[in-house]
């Protein structure tokens, strides 16, 4: 049965679209039958799940669920948290690909979870698997400033061309594309296996830096530019001949070799795009190239809300913000302009003192969604950051909504701070982890839980993931926290200097030895303190680190140990 | 090892046997004398073979029969029949008829390929027309 969907401001699927994921959930079905029955091995049935986001954990099935460049309606939230309720243990966890995972899936639920999904134009296609993942982009897309174009347009465009691709579902490794349309960088793109940034020329066209390469895992790279401007509507031509370079000649032979920055690595960027471009001037003007037509019909259902203007101050506002040291520091750190004057973007913590980075329970999820509804024309962004958006919010309801969301436990005040903490899920659930990830987040969310001295401290990332993989993005953490296994016990190798700001983007240098789990609190204490002392006017953490270097870190935090 | 050929009358020779590590493009204008290519899957997961498959068919234009053989699972038919092979070598039960079925069961494709199956977006473009 399907819900009719209310009208969004981003793409909504047509009959086309549903009957495939439709036929997709059906397909699935049979293979999970076949695979209860006997018919298919592990083996063999372990690429299809995996394509349809179904990973096997420590202790149960883990089902991903792709939320496409982080968009959502209130609808489609409340349908997550049914199905959180109905097939799992009452809750999920979104992640820093803005998907969202449920833990404790059933094998034998997994095709109903699935087309209860697809009632509200959801799935979990390519969400795991060596194939081209779910598209990410910057999360304040459609409402920032900055914005040159949407990159959720092109990201619809990139994300029907990549599902079920013939040629390209059994690339040699994952492939990530992220797309940012602003100057500001929030979807770090030279930190993908392929990075889009819409720029305009001096000729005042719009189009593509094209940059390839990049990741974190346990080789980390930074991303080179492949081409420097691309036309729009060449993108997917050039998308699949570089695919097809790297599905022919990226390294099938080592797991830990096949991403594409090994082969961009390894033969060079320079020869990269020869390959590419030559592959590119043989398919450039055929079947690919996008028509005016297709890209207007996307660009059109991505139209932003129609919001009337309205004045900038709020005397309610101006109120409680005197009232409320908390909601004056929530103005600060969880709002930010919208393009529209007289509304904000509003930041939703998924990271209360102490609890896991980016869990959300069904009862928060409906109360969000009722939010979106009340208060944000219907919708919602997930942030790479494990946090909610609410994107269209007039100043004057912003009392309103923070106390909506403090209610939920999620108007902590905390945004881009110390405890805004991105963390994989660590050993508490991943087959992969050395060590656990999510205890060590919530140590040290509550050891800096009072909201002023986050204030004080100021911007600061942390990063923890609990093994080589990076999926809690440890290299571009202001501080880095990677969790290690020597000898059955779990060590944290601390890194400093990461960012992912455009521009900037840089990979962490690791300080020196790790250090035990009951350590880590101190050391990120006597490292808050060094940079609290040497911090020069304006400065923030990571700009201290840069300007003093490692050593003042390094001789504080192993002295204090 | 049990063959499924879309036309058994079809001669067989001369063919190829290539590895998933050749360059197809080498054949050339060799291609329009032969009457069948075999391409191979060492793993089910290796999937070089569907860029040779593409490469034989829209670059090369090569008409004959494309046969995929080694780890050829049923599942894998939809993409196969996608990319441009016509026959295939599968000692999985049920393969032949998942053949029967693979072309209808995704109604909807979103990718050109050389299989002549118009793309959602060809169609969106058509309804608008």
């Amino acid at each position: 049965m399907r819900c009719d969907m209310p009208d969004t401001h981003f793409y909504h699927y047509d009959s086309y679209d549903r009957a495939l994921v439709a036929e997709r959930v059906a397909q699935f079905r049979d293979q999970v039958r076949r695979r209860l029955s006997g018919e298919l091995t592990e083996e063999q049935f372990k690429p299809l799940r995996l394509t349809n986001g179904l990973y096997l954990q420590l202790h149960a099935y883990m089902l991903r669920i792709a939320i496409p460049y982080g968009t959502l309606s209130a609808q489609q939230l409340r349908k997550l948290a049914d199905i959180a309720r109905k097939y799992d243990r009452g809750y999920g966890h979104f992640t820093t690909r803005q998907n969202l995972q449920l833990n404790w899936i059933k094998l034998e639920d997994a095709p109903d979870a699935l087309a209860a999904l697809a009632e509200v134009d959801m799935h979990a296609i390519q969400t795991s698997g060596n194939l081209i993942r779910n598209v990410t982009a910057d999360h304040f897309a459609g409402a920032a400033v900055d914005e040159i174009e949407d990159p959720r347009i092109w990201c619809e465009i990139v994300r029907q061309w990549s599902t079920l691709h013939p040629e390209f579902s059994f690339l040699p490794r994952k492939f990530k594309i992220a797309i940012t349309g602003s100057p500001n960088d929030r979807a770090a793109v030279r930190v993908h296996d392929v990075g889009l940034r819409l720029w305009r020329n001096e000729a005042g066209e719009v189009g593509f830096e094209v940059i390839v390469g990049g990741g974190l895992g346990r080789t980390p790279m930074i991303g080179k530019t492949l081409r420097e401007f691309l036309p729009k509507d060449e993108l997917l031509a050039y998308l699949e001949a570089t695919l097809r370079v790297y599905n022919r000649y990226g390294r099938r032979d080592n797991l830990y070799k096949a991403r594409i920055k090994i082969l961009v690595h390894e033969i060079g960027v320079e020869k990269m795009r020869e390959d590419v471009e030559a592959e590119y001037a043989e398919i450039k003007d055929g079947a690919l190239k996008l028509a005016p037509e297709t890209i207007e019909a996307i660009a059109r259902q991505f139209a932003p809300p129609d919001l009337v203007p309205r004045k900038p101050e709020s005397a309610a506002v101006e109120r409680l913000r005197l009232e409320d040291r908390d909601f004056g520091l929530w103005l600060k750190s969880n709002t930010a302009p919208h393009r529209v004057p007289g509304y904000a973007i509003v930041t939703a913590s998924l990271k209360p003192a102490g609890a896991p980075p980016g869990d959300a329970s069904a009862t928060q999820m409906d109360g969000v969604a009722d939010i979106a509804e009340l208060w944000s024309e219907g919708e919602l962004r997930v942030s790479h950051e494990q946090n909610l958006v609410l994107p269209h919010v007039a100043i004057e309801h912003l009392p309103s909504v923070w106390k909506a969301l403090s209610h939920l436990g999620f108007g902590e005040a905390n945004v881009g701070k110390i405890t805004d903490i991105i963390a994989c899920p660590g050993l508490d659930y991943c087959a992969l982890a050395n060590a656990r990830s999510i205890p060590v987040a919530q140590r040290i969310s509550n050891h800096f839980a009072d909201l002023a001295r986050q204030h004080d401290i100021g911007d600061l990332k942390i990063k923890i993931s609990g093994c080589i993989n990076a999926c809690g993005h440890h290299h571009v953490g202001h501080i880095g926290i990677l969790g290690v296994d020597k000898n059955g016990v779990e060590l944290y190798q601390i890194s400093l200097g990461g960012d992912v700001d455009f521009g900037k983007t840089a990979l962490g240098t690791i300080l020196g030895p790790a250090v035990e789990a009951d350590k880590v609190v101190e050391a990120v204490d006597s490292l808050v303190t060094t940079y609290l002392e040497q911090r020069g006017e304006g400065e923030r953490f990571v700009d201290t680190y840069r300007r003093i270097g490692a050593e003042p870190f390094k001789e504080r935090m192993y002295g204090a140990l | 090892m049990a063959l499924y050929r879309q036309d058994s009358s079809r001669p067989e020779t001369p063919a190829v046997t290539l590895s998933n590590t050749d360059d197809v493009q080498a054949l050339g204008l060799e291609v329009d004398r032969l009457k069948l290519i075999v391409l191979s899957f060492p793993k089910f997961t290796d999937g070089r073979a569907y860029s040779q498959a593409r490469l034989l068919r829209g670059r090369l234009g090569y008409k004959g029969e494309l046969r995929a053989t080694g780890a050829v699972f049923l599942d894998q038919l939809p993409f196969l029949l996608r990319c441009g092979f016509d026959s295939f070598e599968s000692d999985q039960p049920g393969f032949g008829e998942a053949l029967h079925r693979a072309r209808s069961l995704f109604s909807v494709v979103y990718q050109p390929t050389e299989d002549g199956r118009l793309p959602v977006s060809a169609l969106r473009l058509a309804s608008r027309q």
